[in-house]
């Protein structure tokens, strides 16, 4: 009777292995998807979760240029206009806030996971 | 030869005077300080207004490069507005560019703006717009061709006709979620610019992004600009020109007036009216009525300026 309440060790680890992986899926993104995209004065999405490592795309899909800029300077695109794209690698774990440069009341977050 | 001079003057009076009774009609106000009487005066007075004032101009937002359906031909329609500059029946003293002269900083860019802009033949005071700092060098391309007698991010004062002109940049250095920016450096330099200054002598002030907060959602204000307008209130005359929102919006608030102007690039929505301020595309036959250019005429005597904004149509 005690074996049928007691999961396995396979099961288990099985289990754990796969709850991770849903949990994973819940906000992050793996680094083929992992873009930015910017239209009518907005970072899309606003808060975008990535494994450290990854390289995000920022893209203007915009009909006016935009300037991706750390809040305090430690990385800039050039000016993007319509259809431009900036990559940006992400090293360390972390939240990253970034704003528009150019029309900064326009503002995003990266959420860099271990 | 002496009478003809005079009887064409009088003829560019009164062509002029109803010139500008159309563009009462099209435009805002006539003027600001009252109306009727003013209005008279001129008519009667149009010799005696050029020779105790003058008029200057005020254009904003070209935004060369600029080629999307909201407007495609944004150095065309910078020529429509310079040719009704020639147009005009008083001749204004100089322009004043509010900025965003260029869409994207670009040589080319700056290069074309200037020479239509130099086709009218007047000396023009520059300040930059954000789209004029985006340059790969972060702003020496504006500063390289208009940076000069200029401090900092291109700020400076000069004086005309017994009025102070101040030409103010907030645009630069601005922070993550925030507005404008003039900064301490621009604001020490603007206390220390007007220090000593008697308070009858009138002020124009002009920067890029309006001084005041015209709409804080869409970034239409200036973080520190309520700093610089304390530093302007005990002046008894002081009229802040803004571009920037690509539209009139005016007020008048005890000796000061505000006002922003039309672009002549391309129309941006009301506060409010769209889910951002970007360019607003209209009706192909209605784009001109959406641009345009503003005259400010200064009277001797008269303690508000008389801004006449006219459209492009």
């Amino acid at each position: 009777m005690q074996s049928k309440l007691i999961l396995s060790r396979r099961l288990r680890s099985t289990l754990i292995a796969g709850a991770l992986i849903l949990a994973s899926w819940g906000g992050a993104a793996s680094a083929a998807d992992a873009v930015v995209k910017i239209d009518n004065f907005t970072f899309a999405p606003q808060t975008l979760t990535v494994p450290v490592g990854t390289t995000v795309t920022f893209e203007n899909d915009d009909d006016i240029p935009h300037l991706v800029a750390e809040k305090d300077g430690k990385f800039k695109s050039k000016a993007l206009d319509t259809g431009d794209k900036f990559a940006q690698q992400f090293t360390t774990a972390g939240t990253v806030e970034y704003y528009c440069a150019i029309h900064p009341m326009m503002t995003g977050k990266i959420v860099v996971t271990p | 030869m002496r009478e003809n001079e005079t009887d064409e003057q009088q003829g560019i009076s009164r062509r002029g005077a109803l010139e500008c009774m159309i563009w009462a009609g099209t435009g805002v106000l006539w003027t600001l300080s009252g109306g009727v009487p003013k209005s008279l005066s001129l008519l009667g007075d149009a010799q005696a207004a050029e020779a105790t004032g003058f008029t200057f101009l005020q254009i904003s937002d070209s935004h060369i490069g600029f080629n999307k359906p909201a407007n495609p031909n944004a150095l065309g329609t910078l020529q429509e507005a310079i040719d009704k500059v020639g147009k005009l029946p008083l001749k204004p003293a100089f322009m004043i560019h509010t900025g965003d002269i260029t869409h994207l900083s670009k040589a080319e860019e700056f290069d074309n703006a200037e020479k239509v802009i130099g086709s009218a033949g007047l000396d023009v005071h520059y300040v930059p717009g954000e789209h004029d700092y985006i340059d790969e060098g972060r702003g020496k391309a504006y500063l390289d061709r208009h940076g000069k007698d200029t401090k900092g991010a291109g700020w400076y004062s000069f004086d005309d006709h017994g009025v102070h002109f101040i030409g103010l940049v907030n645009v630069v250095d601005l922070k993550a979620g925030g507005l404008g920016r003039l900064g301490a450096d621009q604001l020490a330099w603007l206390a220390d610019d007007l220090k000593g200054k008697p308070t009858s002598t009138p002020i124009v002030v002009f920067a890029h992004i309006p001084l005041w907060t015209v709409y804080a959602d869409w970034g239409w204000g200036t973080d520190d600009g309520m700093q610089a307008i304390q530093l302007l209130k005990d002046f008894g005359s002081v009229t802040v020109l803004n571009g920037h929102i690509h539209q009139i919006v005016q007020k008048v608030e005890g000796n000061m007036v505000f006002h922003t102007a039309r672009a002549t690039g391309f129309p941006q929505p009301a506060p409010g009216k769209a889910p951002s301020p970007g360019p607003m595309t209209v009706p192909a036959d209605q784009l001109r009525s959406f641009l345009g250019i503003s005259s400010v005429e200064v009277r001797t005597g008269d303690r508000q300026l008389a801004i006449t904004d006219s459209t492009l149509a």
